[in-house]
């Protein structure tokens, strides 16, 4: 603070606090000044700023998040607004429900297998198209030719809704008009489609969802690899590195941060929104025969809109959400390393 | 630059010829090759099979709405005879996928411009302004991003009835800002942080306010940076299936386009009429894909900023 501030706020505030009627002009330029009114003008203006957005967020994501730890110790139907605290029941009840552990199953399959194939053919195709091809145009380092199609294509899957996927590809799985049923041998191609039969349409889900994802993880790893140093491909290149060398001692260590993020990325996905999403779409039930698609966004849901039971299903959401950080958790401590390589 | 090419080009090639001639020992050389032509032929023809099976489906979806159903019924592969437009004006009405549209888009128009306006307001805060509870605040934001939605839709819908906002267009706009916050805000802090700080400051001293700063000054200095998340919060809000579903259930005349194509799937079996179902998909897809393509670079960039440093 200059001395000219601190001047300004004494001959400011008294006058103010009194409230007595001073000479305008000058109070009016000496207060505008002190750095008390510019204090107060800076928290003004970040309330102001912040209040919107703040509270949009507590009211529609905050509060319901919270809610949902709450309910889920109640014995709420949703609809009645009276109800009582029951304590962990909610939660010994899910202990015996087969189509709650049906939905923990298949989650954990989507949430291991789904990320593991997008994310191989991610780094694989993102790999090819930004360091895969060589010595073209006098450079070092290239993509294959095409790249720039390829990436663009790969992306297309991305940019759909993903209920226009899961139609789309709700109709390649059906019978009657879809494409794979004239040309799978009759082992592989049950009576009315994999999507009927219990033990195809889990698979039906996955494919449907590597499919939406692959686009999104080539251009994103394709955007780490571009922020590596050139000079390290061209000394790999200068001592005779393979191209699977090249990638298994240069680019996967050196983004192996994007992929740890990608992994949790996809995890989240696949636990939530995307499963729900094509589950919901395509399986009929929708959980498939036999539960052999269900998934916790979809039972929770059932519960506690369709049956009434919304402390049960928020039982399940609080489940959903243990999962998700476990899983997150594991995903970023996996290998994690002390020696970074800085770059 | 362009008189300078010719001359440097061939000596940027020598020198990498050069380089590579020494690196390799003559012995290895033809086992290289070989190993090296298997990858290559390996290597690109899982490219093109990648790329066959990701424009594949959309192009099949393109073929059978230009035929009639029964033709798609006998045989779903086969290429289409003679063009039927018929399935298209059968979508646009019947299966109203026009109206469906016109909703999304009226809500979308609104809930994008007002997400980068909020967002971008909270980020500027965040990211220029030292005050008590800020990182408290900052993550408070940012931890939504691993938040699962779907586990906490029942209470969501919950608080939507208690407020009147269950079926309305406003309700599901404020529900899409709020969720849209955590990345909004994330990308907008990181790129109000890079931003220079003289110009601010000049206009401070300039007698200008903090609003005025931020309108006048921040705002259009941040226009990359909400071109970009603009575009991603676009796809997001258009693409949305989980909130339409759980919070806008009630006219089927209000539903978004992506609850439009899911009861368009639905009718699949019911009705056999597939030309109409497709060219409803396909006029679903098309625009998206078409601005996609438009805006492809700024899409990339909005998707990867934050996750690569």
């Amino acid at each position: 603070m200059t001395d000219e501030g601190r001047a300004a706020t004494k001959v400011a505030v008294p006058g103010e606090a009194a409230g007595k009627p001073v000479p305008e002009k000058p109070r009016k330029a000496g207060f505008r000044n002190s750095p008390r009114y510019r204090t107060y003008l800076k928290y003004r203006f970040i309330t102001g700023f912040l209040i919107v957005p703040l509270g949009l967020y507590a009211v529609f994501v905050i509060s319901p998040f919270v809610q949902t730890f709450y309910y889920s110790l109640t014995d709420w139907t949703g609809v009645s607004s009276d109800f009582n605290m029951v304590g962990f029941e909610n939660y010994s009840r899910l202990l015996d429900d087969s189509t709650f552990w049906a939905a923990v199953r298949n989650n954990l399959i989507l949430a291991l297998a789904v990320p593991f194939v997008t994310l191989t053919l991610g780094l694989f195709f993102a790999f090819m198209v930004t360091v895969g091809g060589r010595h073209r145009k006098g450079e070092a380092i290239s993509g294959v030719r095409g790249a720039k199609l390829y990436k663009i294509v790969y992306f297309f899957p991305q940019a759909l809704s993903i209920a226009v996927i899961a139609a789309l590809w709700g109709y390649i799985f059906k019978p009657d008009v879809g494409l794979l049923d004239p040309v799978l041998p009759a082992s592989l191609s049950p009576n009315g489609g994999w999507l009927a039969d219990s033990k195809f349409a889990l698979w039906a889900v996955m494919i449907v969802m590597c499919w939406a994802m692959v686009g999104f993880f080539v251009v994103l790893f394709s955007a780490a690899i571009g922020q590596i140093p050139k000079e390290i491909y061209e000394s790999a290149l200068l001592d005779g590195a393979s191209r699977a060398a090249t990638f298994f001692r240069i680019t996967l260590p050196l983004i192996r941060d994007t992929v740890q993020t990608g992994w949790v990325y996809m995890g989240i996905m696949a636990l939530g929104a995307e499963s729900f999403a094509v589950v919901n779409i395509i399986t009929q039930g929708p959980g498939g025969p036999d539960d052999s698609t269900m998934v916790l966004g979809v039972y929770l849901w059932n519960t506690g809109f369709g049956q009434l039971q919304a402390g049960r299903g928020a039982a399940m959401g609080v489940a959903l959400f243990i999962l998700t950080m476990i899983l997150a958790v594991a995903a970023l401590s996996v290998g994690r390393r002390r020696d970074r390589v800085e770059y | 630059m362009t008189t300078a090419e010719p001359t440097d080009r061939p000596a940027a090639l020598d020198k990498a010829d050069a380089a590579d001639d020494a690196s390799r020992s003559p012995l290895l050389e033809p086992r290289k090759k070989i190993e090296g032509a298997v990858l290559n032929v390996f290597s690109h023809g899982f490219l093109v099979l990648w790329t066959v099976l990701a424009a594949g489906p959309l192009v099949w979806a393109l073929m059978n709405a230009l035929k009639d159903s029964g033709d798609i019924l006998s045989n779903p592969w086969a290429l289409p005879g003679s063009i039927d437009w018929a399935n298209w004006s059968n979508a646009w009405t019947r299966a109203r996928i026009g109206r469906y549209a016109a909703n999304s888009l009226l809500i979308v128009s609104i809930s994008v411009p007002l997400t980068m306006l909020f967002g971008s307001m909270a980020a500027y805060v965040l990211a220029r302004f030292d005050f008590k509870g800020a990182r408290v605040v900052y993550f408070t934001f940012v931890g939504g991003m691993a938040f699962p939605v779907v586990m906490a839709l029942v209470p969501l819908f919950f608080v939507m009835k208690n407020l009147s906002l269950l079926d309305t267009r406003h309700g599901l706009i404020m529900v899409y800002i709020a969720y849209s916050m955590p990345f909004t805000i994330f990308f907008m802090t990181t790129f109000f942080r890079t931003l220079p700080s003289s110009v601010s400051e000049a206009a401070e001293i300039d007698g200008a306010s903090h609003t005025r700063i931020f309108f006048q000054v921040m705002l259009p200095m941040a226009k990359p940076g909400l071109i970009s998340v603009g575009i991603f919060n676009f796809l997001g809000h258009w693409n949305q299936y989980v909130l339409p579903f759980a919070l806008n259930q009630g006219d089927e005349d209000d539903y978004v386009l992506t609850q439009g194509i899911g009861l368009l799937f639905a009718q699949a079996g019911y009705r056999s009429d597939y030309g109409r179902l497709f060219a409803g998909l396909v006029m679903a897809a098309l625009p998206i894909l078409i601005v996609y393509i438009i805006f492809q670079r700024q899409v990339q960039s909005g998707l990867t900023a934050g996750a690569v440093k």
